[in-house]
Parts: C-alpha cells; sequence; structure tokens
C-alpha cells in the first residue's frame, strides 16, 4: 500500500480512524477554531440551533481584525456583542481590537502547531500550513455545526506537491514567487486540494515568507497548503522534532495528484492585475502605471520582514506627491519589533501613514478606502473588481519593496532600482 | 429539493464573493439589506430585476476569494432558487449547501443554456431542461453527505435533527 500524503495522516488522526486515503469523506474534531467578526453569524447560527455550550471553548480563538477599530456604529455593535459571547461561552483565546490579523496571530502566538487539524471561517486560513499545520476556510453555519459537535464533515484532498529549488533573485521576495504560482496555477487549479510545499529553496525563506506562500495557495483555490516539518521549525516545536518527523511529513511514497518542480533564480520580481491574481506576470509588463495608494499589510505580506524590506527601499527618500502610502502591521507584536528596527520611522519619515495593526484596507470596509479612478498597488492577496471600494478602482498585487518603489516614483516601479544588494 | 424552475441569469468564469457581495456592505447582517446588493459588482440591475426562483448558471469557479457567507445569504434572499455551474470554489459551495441554496454541477450548462430562459431542474434525474424543449444538459450527482443536509433545509435544521433540539 502506497505511503501517505501529510493532509492524509492529518485527517485520518483528526477523524479518529487509522487510515484514510484522498476522496474519503470523514467526520473530523478540529485541534483549533478560529473566527473574527463572523463569529456574530457563527453564534447566531449556534443559538438557532438549539446549542448553548461550544464543544470545548478551551479550542476556539476569536480575533477582532476585519473591522478594527470600529468603523461603523453597527461594527461597535457586533464587536461589543462578540465580547459578550467570548464572555459567556468562557473563551480564553480572545484577541480585541489591535492584537492583529487572526492568521497572524495564531502563528505568533503558536496556536497553530504542526500536525493540526485548523479550521476557521476566513479563506486564508491556509496561511497556517506554514508551521505544518492543515488549515482549512469554512463559513460562518458550518463553524457554528463545529461549535455545536465538535465535528466537521471533510473530503480528504489530493495533495499537490511544489518542489522548489534554487534562491530569490535581486528584490525578490516569496510574494513574487506566490504570484508565479497564482499565474501559472490559475485560480481554480487547485481547487479542493492540499499544496505541499517542499524542497531546498524552502530553507532560504523564513516561517513569514512560507506564510506567503501557504496564504496565496488559496488564491489558487486550495483547501489548504502546508509545509512538511524541517529544522526552521522544529525546534521551536518539540512535537515534530527529531525522531518525531514522520506525523508531521509525507510519506516517500505517497501518492500526490501532481507534481510541479519550480526553479527560483529566474523569477524577477512580480506583479498582477488587475481583476485576477492570475493575470501576473514579470514588473516589466507593468512597469509605468501610475498608482494614487501603495498598501502594504495584510495576513499576506504585512510581517516584521515585510516592513524592513519597505523601510529598505524608502530609506531616506520620500512618497511621490499624488499617491499615498499605506502601513498597516499585521500585529501588535510586529508594530513593535518594527518601531524597535527603526522601521516604523523611516516610512513615517518618508511620509507614509501608519495604520492599526489588523485587515486595514484589504477588503474595502475602511482605512484606505479606493474611490473611482484610484489605482492601488498592495501587498495584499486579492485584486478582484470592488475588493477595496469603488468598482471603478484598480488593484495591482506585489511585494512589499515593489508596493515601496512604486509609491516611491508615484508609478509601479522596479525594487532592483532600489534594492541594490543581494538579500 | 427535487426540482425546480427560473429564468436564466447567466454569469461567467471565476465570480468571486467581492462580486457577489462587496466588503463595504458586511457591517450589516440583515439579509434584505445583504439581498438588496446581490451580485452588484458583476451586474448592477441584477437585484432589482431577479425574481424568485431565478436561477444562476455560471462558468467555473463560481464563489471563489472570501469565506463570506453574506454572498450565500444575499443570493438566497434575492429570490435565487438555485445556481448551476460548472464547477464552484468550495468554501462558498459548503455555504450554500449549509444554509440550504441548492447548488448544482453541470460541465455544459454554462454553454447550450440561454440568458432569459426559462429551464427546469430535476435534480433527481441529473437533468436541466428549457422550458421551449430545445435544450438538456446533464448535472452531476450530489455527493450523498451533500444530499442529506440540503434536504433538511441546510446545516441549522439538519443539526437540529442530530442534537434533538427541535
Amino acid at each position: 500500500m502506497a505511503g501517505r500524503t501529510l493532509s492524509e495522516k492529518i485527517l485520518a488522526r483528526a477523524s479518529g480512524v487509522a487510515d484514510a486515503r484522498a476522496g474519503d469523506v470523514v467526520e473530523a474534531t478540529p485541534d483549533l477554531v478560529m473566527s473574527h467578526e463572523n463569529t456574530f453569524l457563527v453564534n447566531k447560527a449556534f443559538s438557532e440551533m438549539g446549542a448553548t455550550r461550544p464543544w470545548d471553548p478551551s479550542k476556539i480563538v476569536i480575533v477582532l481584525d476585519h473591522r478594527t477599530p470600529a468603523n461603523s456604529m453597527q461594527t461597535a455593535s457586533v464587536h461589543s456583542k462578540i465580547r459578550q459571547i467570548v464572555k459567556d461561552m468562557g473563551i480564553s483565546k480572545f484577541y480585541d481590537v489591535g492584537e492583529g490579523i487572526c492568521h497572524q496571530l495564531l502563528v505568533e502566538e503558536k496556536l497553530a502547531r504542526p500536525a493540526q487539524l485548523i479550521l476557521g471561517s476566513d479563506s486564508h486560513t491556509t496561511t497556517a500550513g506554514a508551521v505544518g499545520a492543515f488549515g482549512a476556510g469554512i463559513g460562518a453555519t458550518e463553524m457554528a455545526g463545529v461549535w455545536a459537535t465538535g465535528k466537521l464533515w471533510l473530503k480528504i484532498p489530493e495533495t499537490i506537491r511544489i518542489s522548489m529549488s534554487g534562491h530569490l533573485g535581486k528584490a525578490v521576495f516569496p510574494k513574487d514567487i506566490a504570484l508565479m504560482l497564482a499565474a501559472k496555477i490559475g485560480s481554480s487549479g487547485a481547487d479542493y486540494k492540499c499544496v505541499e510545499f517542499t524542497g531546498g529553496f524552502l530553507f532560504d525563506i523564513s516561517i513569514s515568507g512560507r506564510m506567503v506562500l501557504c496564504n496565496m495557495a488559496a488564491e489558487m483555490g486550495a483547501k489548504a497548503a502546508i509545509v512538511p516539518a524541517d529544522s526552521t521549525f522544529s525546534t521551536w516545536y518539540p512535537e515534530c522534532g527529531e525522531g518525531k518527523t514522520a506525523s508531521c511529513r509525507s510519506d516517500p511514497d505517497a501518492a500526490f495528484s501532481s507534481k510541479m518542480e519550480i526553479e527560483v533564480d529566474p523569477i524577477p520580481p512580480m506583479v498582477s492585475g488587475p481583476d485576477k491574481v492570475e493575470a501576473a506576470g514579470d514588473i516589466a509588463k507593468f512597469e509605468g502605471t501610475p498608482v494614487s495608494q501603495a498598501f502594504i499589510g495584510s495576513c499576506t505580506n504585512g510581517r516584521l520582514e515585510d516592513l524592513i524590506a519597505a523601510s529598505w527601499v524608502l530609506k531616506g527618500r520620500k512618497v511621490a506627491s499624488g499617491c499615498r502610502l499605506l502601513v498597516a502591521p499585521a500585529s501588535r507584536q510586529v508594530l513593535s519589533d518594527a518601531m524597535d528596527m527603526g522601521a516604523v520611522r523611516t516610512i513615517v519619515a518618508a511620509g507614509g501613514t501608519l495604520l492599526p495593526p489588523g485587515c486595514g484596507p484589504c477588503l474595502g470596509a475602511h482605512g484606505g478606502v479606493l474611490g473611482p479612478g484610484d489605482v492601488c498597488i498592495s501587498s495584499s492577496n486579492r485584486n478582484f473588481k470592488g475588493r477595496m471600494g469603488s468598482d471603478e478602482a484598480e488593484i495591482y498585487l506585489a511585494s512589499p519593496a515593489t508596493v515601496a518603489s512604486s509609491a516611491i516614483e508615484g508609478r509601479i516601479a522596479d525594487p532592483r532600482r532600489y534594492l541594490d544588494v543581494d538579500l | 429539493m427535487s426540482t425546480f424552475e427560473g429564468r436564466v441569469w447567466k454569469f461567467g468564469d471565476d465570480v468571486n464573493t467581492d462580486l457577489i457581495i462587496p466588503g463595504r456592505y458586511l457591517d450589516n447582517y440583515d439579509p434584505a439589506y445583504l439581498a438588496a446588493h446581490a451580485m452588484e459588482g458583476a451586474s448592477k440591475d441584477f437585484s432589482s430585476k431577479v425574481s424568485n426562483g431565478d436561477i444562476i448558471v455560471a462558468g467555473r469557479n463560481f464563489g471563489c476569494g472570501s469565506s463570506r457567507e453574506q454572498a450565500v445569504i444575499a443570493l438566497k434572499h434575492a429570490g435565487v432558487g438555485a445556481v448551476v455551474a460548472a464547477s464552484f470554489a468550495r468554501i462558498f459551495y459548503r455555504n450554500a449547501v449549509n444554509l440550504g441554496l441548492p447548488v448544482l454541477i453541470s460541465r455544459d450548462a454554462h454553454d447550450k443554456v440561454r440568458e432569459g430562459l426559462s429551464v427546469r431542474i430535476d435534480a433527481k434525474h441529473r437533468s436541466i431542461t428549457a422550458s421551449d424543449g430545445g435544450v438538456q444538459v446533464a448535472v452531476e450527482p450530489m455527493p450523498e453527505h451533500v444530499a442529506r443536509i440540503l434536504e433538511h433545509g441546510g446545516l441549522v435544521p439538519y443539526i437540529k435533527t442530530k442534537l434533538g433540539t427541535e
């Protein structure tokens, strides 16, 4: 019998069966569940189900991040209601306004751990795969079902293994690799599948970089994305340390639905847009496009290394007139570290506007909503029409370094002109 | 949930949830408010012209993007009776089933069924037939565990049965 993929191992264990393979439907109990402002909808469905106590409050994580601080009276009431729910149900893993983005906090607080099954009522729950967890997005009503019963039906996905080798080129970042993959795989190429990232290249990038890859797999349709345990994180997570890696890796003879080999070295800085993430290509094709807003932040690229990369580009320079640079750190910790390291000072001195930790304008709710005719270059994950506000605005996606270089020129600009060192 | 009849609204590939219900409307959870903005990013007059029971026929990857359940709430409360697509993004598909909005996969419907035409979907016999009799296309079978939730009218009534809280 063929060996098992990491997802097959995790989902079999979570559903209490000895063996389960891609295509099998299992009833799994998650190790952790997470929801944000949509906890309001979760709780509504939970009450309608006639349930009163969640199956295990210690496994529930709630983060207020999408509209923080409240953008309207309605949101303020939703936030208040959620605080009450947290209190009533005895949920201790609650992160209020200003703590950061849910996907960032799961990793930063070490709540997400290798070989866990994590369900989140947010499509970018795939991000937790950076530490070897199987993270899948679900809806609010089924989250209520999980709260009520501790179980959820899941079809065990096939796995696409992407083996990556080589090193990042000058001013090229994991985001550029993710955009290249989005172009190659397409918006539904990984539908219903798990994407497993492996290969020597992964040793070149940090957990933050791995989070970018796993996060953007959602834009290829992936159910989950996962990085098998390796020395980068096994020292932090003793459960997958030496001699214990078998449960945190696919077997060598596991059956993958497809395998891709990616040579990273030739990949240039990339830009994607407008309207479709898969509309990504070499920055050369986009250079010169005027931009009125530049955003650095989101669960994709609002981490310390992103703010540092932006600050290297911005050091001693100014944001172009006619362009606004907005920066939202992914968490309070990121903000604090970026202050300690001088990145915040550099960003502000260059003319950037600092937003509170949270999702920022990524979802078009507040803090940098686009109007008709605006063109935004953003380090976030979606450039869909109307995503950040007006459907007469355009959104382009890129790495934080490219967003910063574009802010300096007021048009899409190659970061290699500003970052002349090999990182 | 065996047969539905309704007028067809056609949409293309990759209709994402930001088009179905833009993020700027998500701070209000009132279904009627959400319904008034259903499909606004893809068709400005959809919400004013859609009638009860109308059927959306779309291409590949319908409902991709954000997991927002409000996308299904908006469509359902706007009166949409079913969504037929060549394929669905997985979270949208699950949300639709959980909220009792029938979702059916048909490889050929988008190519062969015309906008505005009235069609009859027979889920049991897995076919879509145009009211003028001109076109008939096949629908893929629905997985059994999915059909069970839809038959209850969604996950809330389904779990109520399971918990015995009816």
